[in-house]
């Protein structure tokens, strides 16, 4: 099974490999800087335990639990 | 002709500011043809010029997705303003410029205005402004919004390049898409599109507004042959995804190294703030209390309780009725000098008409007023992004945005302010929902009606009473709300991919700008209506159909006949059978002026011989509370509680609600939902517990 920006834990980091299907939703999330390659850092959760904050590309992005499963990732270390 | 300028750029980027500081408090606000969303527009003045400033709405990208963003883009295309600001947060770098590189390729004048510099210099970071000028190939300026610094110079070399011709140009022409580009590009000039190379970078998005505008589709021969050489060139395939991967990468190998920092810095003061705010345990209770505290000050009547000292909304409820007051007095002295006496026509419209309906006015304008305050303040510090995150998992079942959760809680207090606070939501369905739901969330005027029902008819089980009432409101709201997603709203929900934007410590005058504006647009647009019903409203309570004055409610007037003319509407409702059940449903009629006027219309009606306000006054209260128990069971009761809870709020909230949805449709839809929604709740209250009733015979 693919890993995805769902699967990461706090304080983890995934690299982007690719993004869902076409539409309005992949055109955000593309939009707002989430493409292949990109190093994303789980912030945090909150507190009902979703959506989740998340860090790239020098700023903060908050998404739901099933727009960051979109988003396929690898994990990388530190 | 002056000068026309837009501001461009995403959302928190300080656009605001930047606004408020070029046009002072000389700013309207509009709405953009077609679409709630607001056009802002102002004059900047100054020694060298004048020139109008329109405030393109806060946008990420220019994709054909999002109305603000079809707004922005159209402005830019069909207006041809003299000149484009393009807002950077210098702050947040990279993805700012992603905007950017999109407003480059339009054929019109830009510059680069590089907000929050003195923020990153607080960070030890720093920008090469020229390095980003010469790449960018359009002029930058550093500024300061919030300090205003910069701002002057910018203005002055904006006024000597505006007017100038611009070329769009593409970063997309030096990477990997550029024999895309091409082949697109002469596709568009083959068609003679304005703004060709911005349409060309368009057609590799499939972009359905530049598709139509070329008469072209997705299956054409011209563009399945670019999309050949956009797969070809990019390993994302398709366009859209391709073109921004491009931006994004080019932005990092051209612009990012103009960016110089100091030192991998650690936490930065607003992510130590936010790790409190948010944090996994604290963050709800820090919530709750917050939202207690922004509720309390405005809507309770001692500080902290601490008696005497007022909350600030008492304070100024008491100053705008002291100020009422004083003009109430002048009104009457004037009626003493035309020698109008009580009870003759002019004393009536002038009085009872005209001046109750500016004291209705007047009276929501502290609440607007304060609530607004909090509001900005939330939404100007950057936690409001963080209630949504907070309240977000909570609120979407019903269809709502986790924002949603402000306003709401507000209608416990008053629907009016709550109705106007729904503008904090971004997304037009959102804003919609939220309005229809706010007036079920039982508002402090409605509380009178259960004191003297539950005095009449539930003395024992007063609170339980109370308190299953504004269970059925919230139950209603919570029903209707996701009934609502699945029906009229279906299948546009947004995605809830949002900017957590950095903490900023809040400006006085941007406070105050964003406070004024709101009091102007609810006098100016709420207020009309509110007014314009009051003075009907008294025309209907005091004339009969053949025009003449007549005792105000009585069954001659004409509200009195319509009373009993609608009265099968509510029989199955089961309170208005009987000799006595036109009375309780003209205090239904008059309650959907002001909920406050049920229990004065009841006192009138019930009790014509005795003097005194049955809201007010104990003798007359106490006389209703006797003829209620005479006249209702408690199933009727709890019925025509639940039908002024669930209906028309008050005049003053359909202002609200006019002014908010801008749309003659929903408005009416909102009306019918709430009237429909009344009378189902109180029909389902009246069958169960007259069948309950039967059964136990508990009462």
């Amino acid at each position: 099974m693919q890993l995805t920006l769902k699967d990461l834990l706090p304080g983890e980091k995934g690299r982007v490999i690719s993004i869902g299907s076409a539409g309005p939703v992949r055109r955000r999330l593309v939009d707002m800087g989430i493409t292949p390659g990109t190093v994303i850092l789980l912030r945090k959760l909150a507190p009902l335990g979703d959506p989740m904050e998340v860090n790239l590309r020098g700023y903060e992005l908050s998404l739901r639990k099933n727009e960051a499963e979109q988003v396929i990732i690898e994990k990388i270390e530190g | 002709m002056s000068l026309r300028i837009a501001l461009a750029g995403n959302p928190n980027s300080g656009k605001t500011t930047l606004f408020n500081i070029l046009t002072g408090s000389r700013a309207h606000v509009g709405n953009w043809p077609g679409v709630t969303v607001d056009r802002r527009e102002g004059t900047y003045k100054s020694k060298k010029g004048e020139a109008n400033i329109i405030d393109l709405p806060g946008i990420y990208s220019l994709s054909p997705y999002t109305p603000e963003e079809v707004v922005a883009r159209n402005y830019i295309i069909d207006e041809k303003p003299d000149m484009v600001i393009n807002i950077v947060d210098a702050t947040n770098l990279e993805r700012n410029l992603y905007l950017t590189t999109q407003l480059l390729e339009l054929d019109c004048p830009l510059i680069v205005a590089l907000n929050m510099t003195d923020l990153l210099e607080k960070e030890k970071n720093s920008i090469d402004a020229s390095l980003l000028e010469k790449r960018l190939g359009v002029p930058v300026f550093s500024i300061s919004a919030l300090r205003g610094t910069g701002v002057k110079e910018m203005m002055e070399g904006i006024m000597k390049l505006a007017g100038q011709n611009r070329q769009g140009n593409t970063v997309l022409k030096d990477g990997p898409l550029a024999d895309a580009f091409l082949a697109a590009l002469k596709i568009v000039e083959e068609k003679k599109l304005s703004n060709p190379v911005f349409h060309a970078v368009k057609l590799l998005e499939n972009d359905s507004l530049t598709l139509e505008a070329a008469g072209l589709t997705e299956e054409s021969h011209e563009v399945a042959t670019v999309q050949k050489l956009v797969a070809k060139a990019n390993e994302l395939g398709d366009g859209e995804a391709a073109v921004a991967d491009e931006r994004y990468k080019s932005i990092a190998k051209k612009f990012v190294p103009a960016l110089k920092k100091s030192s991998q810095a650690g936490l930065n003061t607003s992510d130590k703030v936010d790790k409190v705010l948010t944090n996994r345990i604290l963050g709800l209770p820090i919530f709750l209390g917050l939202m207690w505290l922004v509720f309390h000050l405005t809507f309770g009547e001692f500080l902290f309780g601490i008696e005497p000292i007022p909350t600030p909304g008492t304070l100024l409820v008491m100053g705008i009725e002291w100020l009422f007051d004083w003009v109430n007095e002048g009104a009457l002295w004037l009626m003493d000098v035309m020698g109008a006496a009580e009870g003759s026509l002019t004393y009536g419209l002038i009085i009872d008409g005209v001046f109750a309906g500016v004291g209705a006015v007047l009276g929501f304008l502290p609440l607007v007023v304060i609530l607004f305050f909090f509001l900005s303040l939330l939404e100007e510090t950057g936690y409001m992004a963080r209630v949504a995150f907070i309240m977000d998992r909570m609120l979407r079942r019903f269809g709502l945005s986790g924002k949603a959760f402000v306003p709401m809680l507000m209608g416990f207090g008053c629907s009016v302010p709550a109705i106007m606070g729904v503008r904090t939501l971004e997304n037009d369905r959102d804003r919609k929902l939220t309005m229809m739901l706010i007036p079920w969330m039982s508002c402090g005027a409605k509380f009178p009606i259960y004191g003297v029902f539950a005095a009449a008819l539930f003395e024992e089980n007063a609170d339980l009473m109370t308190f299953g009432l504004y269970l059925i409101g919230i139950v209603t709201a919570v029903l209707a709300g996701v009934i609502l997603k699945k029906t009229v709203f279906k299948g546009d929900a947004a995605p809830f991919i949002m900017e957590m934007p950095a903490y900023h410590r809040p400006r006085a005058k941007g406070l105050f700008l964003q406070v004024w504006d709101k009091a102007k647009g609810y006098l100016v647009r709420a207020g009309t209506v509110i007014l314009a019903s009051t003075i009907v409203i008294w025309f209907l309570a005091n004339f009969s159909f053949s025009l003449r004055m007549v005792e105000a409610n009585s069954a001659e007037s004409i509200l009195g006949v319509l009373g009993n003319g609608i009265r099968f509407f509510f029989i199955p409702l089961g309170f208005a059978s009987g000799p006595d059940g036109w009375k309780a449903v003209v205090a239904i009629l008059t309650g959907l002026v002001a909920k406050e006027m049920v229990v004065s219309t009841m006192g009138v009606l019930y009790n014509p011989g005795i003097q005194g306000d049955a809201l007010e006054d104990e003798g007359a209260q106490a006389a209703l509370i006797a003829s209620i128990s005479a006249s209702f069971t408690p199933v009727a009761a709890l019925a025509f509680m639940a039908f002024n809870l669930l209906s028309v709020p008050c005049m003053a909230a359909v202002g609200a609600l006019r002014s908010e949805m801008r749309s003659r449709k929903w408005f009416w839809f909102t009306i019918l939902l709430w009237i429909a929604a009344a009378w189902i709740v109180s029909f389902a209250i009246n069958i169960i517990g007259t069948g309950l009733n039967s059964i136990f015979h508990w009462f």
